[in-house]
């Protein structure tokens, strides 16, 4: 019964992760219908600033908690930037070119970011420190949760509701709604349709920031290809729920880490990725607008 | 003057301006990552200030080119589109019988002589070269000509090159036998992902076909009692002629016959490929799906087709790949390798031929000699993927349609080709 909680407990872990970069896929996908292939590329640059920050930070002393949030919050800031920066260069002049298009763009972006943070940094795995300090009262409660994990989940739960209140409530939720359902009338009826985009990959990029930040301190190292598959995994996640759907990017992202933990633990853990490769597959297959989504109708 | 006042900025001073704060901006974008690094081990930081200024000159200049391009594109897109002079020149020598044939007798000495006059090293590059000819013409198939992107075809290209690694070392099967059989594969393997991607569109069908690609990496990596996992499977055998064995450098000329053979076959068959009925049912269905269905093509066959044509070259060419380098893991097949294929089709020319073969010569041996360059190859494949998408979408060498013109004058409609 202890290895079941303990690989709940794991398979909620990752989902929470997952849904964290899964968000920034389901929106651009709502409203510009690109999968946007370098979003992994920012959780790992989100990451990667986190490390760097709050490397910074520990060599001048600065108490435990105040590097995490520091951290958190420039990497935030860089992620965004850079999410806003690649929406302007790669895929903006691309508006109106066909689909695959801006797929090979966004593919040429993620190549690009990997191979430059390499080149900037390292190739080689680099320790990350241990940002989210032990909660006294966890340790008698025995190992089954650890502290990091208890932070992961709570930040997903609380960046999710409020993503979904900033989306039903604020004028810009609201006009985000209005673009992704039909963007020539969002932009009649005096909507900047630019800035909704942009702040789209803001937002996006800043929860898949929190993501890499919170899971590299979970893991204890990174690596400039980290944001291969965990942005494979998130679109698993997102497509898994339904693309562009916000909830269904939640509950997609649930059981995949769930299936995940469970298959590893009960199966084999040689061929963790493949059981969500397969998952993948499978749902394009049979069930191609995912859990939420909504079937579309083809106009010629 | 007109370079800097083009692309919205209606002065000098705002062009100026408009550069200052873009290098500004990406100062700041690349600030931490470009010009820190931390180790926390040992707890020391080392500063790249300097970085951080050659970026931002970069980008200062770089921004001017970026929008006068952007302008000119905008501008161009209502004109008739114009051949860039080499592509003039091409159809030139293409449309003169006795140029066409002067040309390609002087490339087909070229080829032959090749390997007398270089040294092993370049022989070798040259056989990589030609590899991925073969593997880009391939995929062109699929993507190119059918519009289907596959981000997974490394896989067949894998299933080639263990089919013949596994098949040597377990029964000592050649090299000949192994050749049409691993092409076989290919195209089975094509079969087996193109039946349930079928009913996939556009970016859904890339997403599934990398996650099988890494799903065929994962399991050669995994399956250790097969395929002897990471460690790979090492001392398959060259080729042999007729069961004559060569010496190392014999057998590399060998190869490289091999080789051209196949590229030229490859070429002959892809394009007879295009003007044949299947090759314009792919045409249609990279236009649009459903009017094509609407014009009583069978997409399913025709999908399929593609799949299992273009994994076919991919299988010959593992097959090849294992033979050449006498040793395979699965290192050798990861998702850059499908990136590093498709870019060589994207870059040349989706859907030409002579485009392909361009990409693959300038992507392949370009950075073999520009040796100093090497690691920056893949930041440059990616930034070059961008910008050919942005600015020239149809690659350096654009395929060419049939066009018929009709004059007024002339009742008489010239085909064009």
């Amino acid at each position: 019964m202890e290895y079941f909680l303990e690989l709940f407990l794991g398979g909620l872990t990752r989902g929470s992760i997952y849904a964290l970069i899964a968000l920034g896929y389901t929106m651009v996908y709502g409203i510009i219908e690109l999968i946007n292939f370098a979003h992994g590329e920012i959780y790992m640059i989100g990451a990667f600033t986190g490390l760097i920050v709050a490397g910074l930070l520990t060599m001048y002393g600065f108490p435990g908690i105040s590097i995490l949030a520091i951290a958190l919050i420039c990497a935030i800031i860089w992620s965004a930037a850079y999410g806003f920066t690649i929406e302007k260069v790669a895929y903006k002049p691309l508006r109106g070119a066909p689909r695959l298009s801006p797929l090979i763009s966004a593919i040429g972006m993620s190549i690009f970011l990997q191979n430059y943070v390499m080149l900037a940094q390292t190739s080689d795995f680099l320790p990350f420190p241990e940002l989210v300090p032990e909660f006294e009262f966890m340790k008698g409660a025995g190992s089954i949760m650890s502290s990091s994990e208890l932070v992961i989940i709570a930040m997903t739960v609380l960046s999710c509701i409020g993503l979904t209140l900033f989306i039903k409530f604020t004028k810009l939720g609201k006009a985000m709604r209005a673009t992704a359902q039909n963007r020539k009338m969002a932009m009649l009826v005096g909507i900047n349709v630019d800035m909704v985009i942009s702040a789209t990959f803001v937002i996006g990029s800043s929860l898949a920031a929190v993501g890499g930040v919170l899971i590299a301190s979970h893991i204890g190292q990174i690596n400039y290809y980290i944001g291969f598959i965990a942005g494979i995994k998130a679109f698993t996640a997102a497509v898994l729920g339904g693309i562009g759907s916000i909830p269904g990017a939640m509950l997609g992202a649930l059981v995949l880490g769930l299936t995940e933990a469970f298959a590893t633990g009960y199966v084999s853990s040689d061929y963790e990725d493949v059981f969500a490769f397969c998952l993948l597959v499978l749902i394009l297959i049979f069930r191609p607008s995912g859990i939420m989504g909504k079937e579309k109708t083809q106009k010629v | 003057m007109n370079f800097f006042l083009t692309a919205g900025c209606d002065s000098f001073a705002h062009a100026i301006k408009k550069s200052f704060l873009a290098a500004v901006w990406f100062a700041f974008l690349t600030f931490p990552i470009l010009v820190i690094k931390v180790n926390t081990i040992q707890n020391t930081v080392v500063w790249h200030w300097q970085k951080i200024g050659y970026m931002a000159l970069a980008i200062f200049f770089g921004s001017f080119v970026w929008r006068w391009l952007l302008a000119r594109k905008e501008l161009k897109e209502d004109a008739t589109k114009k051949e860039s002079r080499g592509e003039a020149l091409l159809t030139k020598i293409q449309s003169n019988n006795t140029l066409k044939f002067g040309a390609l007798a002087v490339l087909g000495l070229i080829a032959v002589l090749f390997p007398q006059v270089s040294s092993l090293y370049q022989t070798n590059i040259m056989i990589s070269c030609l590899v991925y000819v073969v593997l880009g013409l391939g995929l062109n198939i699929v993507v190119g000509l059918a519009g289907l992107l596959d981000l997974g075809y490394v896989a067949f290209y894998a299933i080639g090159a263990y089919a013949y690694a596994l098949c040597n070392m377990h029964w000592g099967i050649g090299f000949w036998f192994m050749l049409p059989v691993g092409a076989l594969f290919g195209a089975l393997l094509g079969l087996l992902l193109g039946f349930p991607v079928l009913r996939l569109r556009g970016d859904y069908l890339a997403i599934v076909t990398l996650g099988f690609g890494e799903i065929i990496r994962l399991v050669l990596e995994n399956w250790g009692d097969v395929t002897m996992g990471p460690s790979g499977i090492s001392s398959i055998a060259r080729p042999d002629f007729f069961g004559i064995k060569f010496s190392i450098s014999g057998s590399t000329t060998y190869m490289y016959y091999i080789m051209v053979g196949l590229m030229v076959f490859t070429i002959f068959c892809v394009n007879r490929l295009q003007n044949s009925r299947i090759g314009r049912a792919w045409l249609a269905l990279r236009e649009d799906e459903i009017a094509c269905q609407a014009m009583g093509i069978d997409k399913v066959k025709t999908k399929l087709m593609a799949f299992a044509l273009g994994a076919t070259w991919a299988g010959m060419a593992g097959v090849i790949f294992a033979a050449k380098t006498t040793f395979v893991n699965p290192a050798s097949f990861t998702f850059w390798e499908s990136a590093i294929i498709l870019s060589i089709v994207v870059i040349g020319g989706m859907g030409s031929i002579r485009g392909v073969i361009a990409g693959a010569v300038i992507l392949i041996l370009v950075p073999e000699y520009l040796r100093d360059f090497a690691q920056f190859r893949m930041l440059l494949f990616g930034a070059i993927m961008v910008l050919v998408m942005v600015f020239r979408p149809q690659g350096l060498i654009s395929a060419k349609r049939k066009i018929y013109e009709y004059t007024a004058s002339k009742t008489a409609s010239a085909a064009n080709e």
